[in-house]
């Protein structure tokens, strides 16, 4: 698929007309088109706001903790190397995203724009969410802000993140429950940007992943790009030089951006994607919209989606609710397309087992978002050399995951 | 002259506007649909908007998002929906036929193959929900090429400065979103749409049409002489499934129930 010449930089999208190659762009009807217009407009400002830029930064430090520490994942790299041959066994460092305030790396875009949205005088916000991670960023940063929030989730979600729907309804946020399509992700940003089109005026939609009309995959990836930009002065400052591979999980697909952004112009560095290959990428039940898809048109940008011959848009899989999802972000496509990263498939029991794993060997509980990158970790660092060094995004915490997993592990709890 | 621009000018000398009544493809299957279809011009219809299923009709509520599940579990493909326009066609070669629909399904069929075999099956004109004039070149000259209006929405969020951008890249018809929102949950005040109407005769001379929200008689009655058509769809499809079986398959009085609302807002429209 390596038709088209390498551009000159990896990070010179998207064009004026919000588009990664061909994928991404706006796709919406035309209510929202003058919205969309509206928000690009407020966030390209937002980019030269001294004050705005000052209070986002002022939040990330002292609201939520930035920046993340980089962590040498000591014992997983021994326990790794026990079974690779001589020589073998690369470095592992966590980016330690899970100690955000809220647990994952949702925030850091949520702050970002719940403080765009009251610049452009937005008086309600709206959300989507899967794993309850990016509603329950969102729920806090309204309570913080005074802003009423509600958060459209799908009603099979609702039921296997409940702890993450109380919180949200702690911090003052109503909770929707979408019973269309299969009740998970997909269906709730339709509900999302339902509610969009009928309270445009007053509403500002927070999306939660670099999906979406532009601006919003731009953005959220800016956004996130501070996950990668301290990563790259951390690995410095440990290692006096770059990793050789970045991993990270990807359902719509921020964190991974937020990791990879800052570093897509360093030719030795390597970059893996992992999406949910769920009960196996030929089962026919996965969220691997890359690796199984094909582009089409869904929610606002054209992108790689899972769909059936008709362009009818099928149901994704995952165990994990934050990666089960039909589509990516369209920044992905078009990186899968140029070569520039590589995307893998880790299944439903991959990640449990690496779940696992992290908090017996690192007294860390990984989200099981993240667990599916950490699960390509185990398979790739046996394979190099013990002198590279391979940096994943540890994005979010398993707090919100532990009833799932006990269900798996045919626990009660 | 194009089927639209005749049917409109037509009217026109008849001093009144147009019903657009609207059926989903397959809904609540092939046969049942077609039924509606075929009686629709009898019953009143001037022009007929088909909505093509999508798993994902992110501008409509949950009366139309129903209708199209019904259809896709019935069956509905692409081909399968211009094989009822092309079946229509031998027995009407004068109601325009409007199909109302998502890009995907579009695209995924070609959007060039798409637009060659709608024209020759019989359609008329396209309204692309979901592609704005920023994104027209992804199916315009397929469009144009094959004789095919690209009927755009107008929104009430359509500023003056857009107006103009909108409306010169549109072809047939006009069609006014009467409210911020998906199909079947508000209606627009009779107040609004005299005021947004003229807003946009300013900037062209095609004919207007109103959707969403006209539900009653009286309301497409009057969207229609405020404009020069009303399109109404959540109403029709509320009838179609209030006469379904406890299955949700058609019964004998389904085709009536929807033909018989199509002539009471016939009959509002032709009051004058
Ligand atoms: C911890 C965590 N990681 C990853 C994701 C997937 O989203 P993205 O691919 O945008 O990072 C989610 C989504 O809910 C999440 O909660």
């Amino acid at each position: 698929m390596n038709q088209q010449p390498p551009p000159n930089s990896f990070r010179q999208g998207p064009d004026a007309r919000g588009r990664f190659g061909n994928f991404g762009g706006r796709f919406v009807a035309e209510t929202l088109m003058p919205l969309i217009l509206e928000v690009e407009a407020a966030y390209e400002a937002s980019k030269t706001d001294q004050a705005f830029q000052d209070e986002w930064r002022r939040l990330l430090t002292h609201y939520v903790g930035r920046p993340s520490p980089l962590w040498f994942a000591e014992r997983l790299t021994t326990h790794l190397r026990k079974d690779a041959a001589p020589g073998m066994g690369a470095k592992v460092y966590f980016k330690r995203d899970e100690l955000n305030h809220t647990g994952a790396h949702k925030i850091n875009a949520v702050l970002g724009q719940i403080l765009l949205a009251k610049k452009m005088g937005k008086t309600r916000i709206i959300a989507e969410t899967g794993a309850g991670q990016h509603g329950v960023a969102t729920a806090t940063a309204c309570a913080l802000m005074d802003l009423p929030c509600v958060v459209y989730m799908g009603a099979t979600d609702v039921e296997r993140q409940q702890p993450n729907v109380f919180r949200m309804k702690l911090l003052g946020a109503e909770v929707v429950p979408v019973t269309s399509g299969a009740a998970t992700l997909k269906d709730a940003m339709n509900e999302g940007l339902r509610d969009w089109v009928a309270n445009v005026r007053d509403t500002y939609y927070c999306i939660g992943t670099v999906a979406g009309p532009h601006p919003y995959p731009a953005m959220v990836r800016d956004f996130q790009s501070v996950i990668g930009i301290e990563a790259k002065a951390q690995m410095q400052e440990a290692e006096g030089r770059l990793p050789d591979v970045l991993v990270a999980a990807v359902g719509g697909g921020s964190n991974a951006m937020g990791l990879f952004y800052p570093f897509l112009d360093d030719a030795d560095v390597a970059m893996v994607g992992v999406e949910a290959a769920g009960r196996g990428l030929d089962s026919g039940e996965h969220a691997a919209a890359l690796s199984r898809g094909r582009p089409g048109v869904l929610h606002g940008n054209r992108t790689y989606l899972l769909q059936d011959g008709d362009g009818q848009i099928t149901e994704a899989h995952s165990i994990s609710a934050g990666l089960d999802y039909p589509g990516v972000g369209p920044e992905h496509s078009w990186l899968h397309e140029l070569g520039r990263v590589t995307y893998s498939g880790v299944t439903d029991d991959e990640a449990l087992a690496a779940f696992q794993l992290c908090s017996k060997l690192e007294g860390i509980i990984p989200a099981l978002e993240p667990a599916h990158a950490l699960a390509e970790v185990m398979k790739m660092a046996p394979k190099m050399p013990a002198e590279k060094i391979i940096l994943m995004n540890l994005c979010g915490r398993g707090d919100k995951d532990i009833f799932t997993v006990a269900k798996h592990l045919g626990e009660n709890i | 002259m194009s089927r639209i621009a005749t049917k409109f000018a037509a009217l026109k000398a008849q001093g009144r506007g147009a019903l657009i009544p609207f059926l989903e493809a397959f809904d609540p299957d092939r046969e049942t649909a077609m039924a509606i279809l075929r009686g629709m011009p009898a019953a009143g219809a001037d022009l007929i908007e088909i909505g093509v299923p999508f798993t994902d009709p992110m501008a409509d509520g949950p009366t139309v998002q129903k209708a199209g599940q019904r259809g896709l579990k019935a069956g509905a493909t692409m081909a399968g929906t211009l094989g009822m326009v092309r079946d229509f066609r031998e027995g009407d070669a004068e109601t325009p036929v409007i199909l109302m629909g998502y890009f995907n399904p579009i695209l995924s069929y070609g959007v060039a193959r798409f637009c060659a075999e709608a024209a020759e099956a019989g359609v008329d004109g396209l309204i692309v929900v979901d592609v704005p004039p920023e994104e027209a070149d992804e199916i315009a000259p397929d469009a144009t090429a094959n004789g095919l209006d690209l009927i755009r929405l107008i929104a009430p969020t359509t500023g003056e400065d857009r107006l103009p951008k909108v409306l010169s890249a549109t072809t047939g018809f006009v069609y006014y979103v009467a409210i911020t929102g998906v199909t079947g949950t508000r209606s627009a005040s009779t107040d609004d749409l005299a005021a947004a109407i003229p807003r946009i005769r300013k900037y062209t001379d095609l004919p207007i049409a109103i959707g969403f929200g006209v539900r009653t008689p009286q309301q497409a009655g009057e969207a229609s002489r405020i404009a020069d058509g009303a399109v109404v769809a959540s109403a029709l499809i509320e009838g179609l499934v209030a006469s379904l079986d406890a299955e949700g398959r058609a019964t004998a009085a389904t085709v009536p129930a929807v033909l018989d609302r199509v002539r009471e807002l016939a009959e509002a429209v032709r009051k004058g």
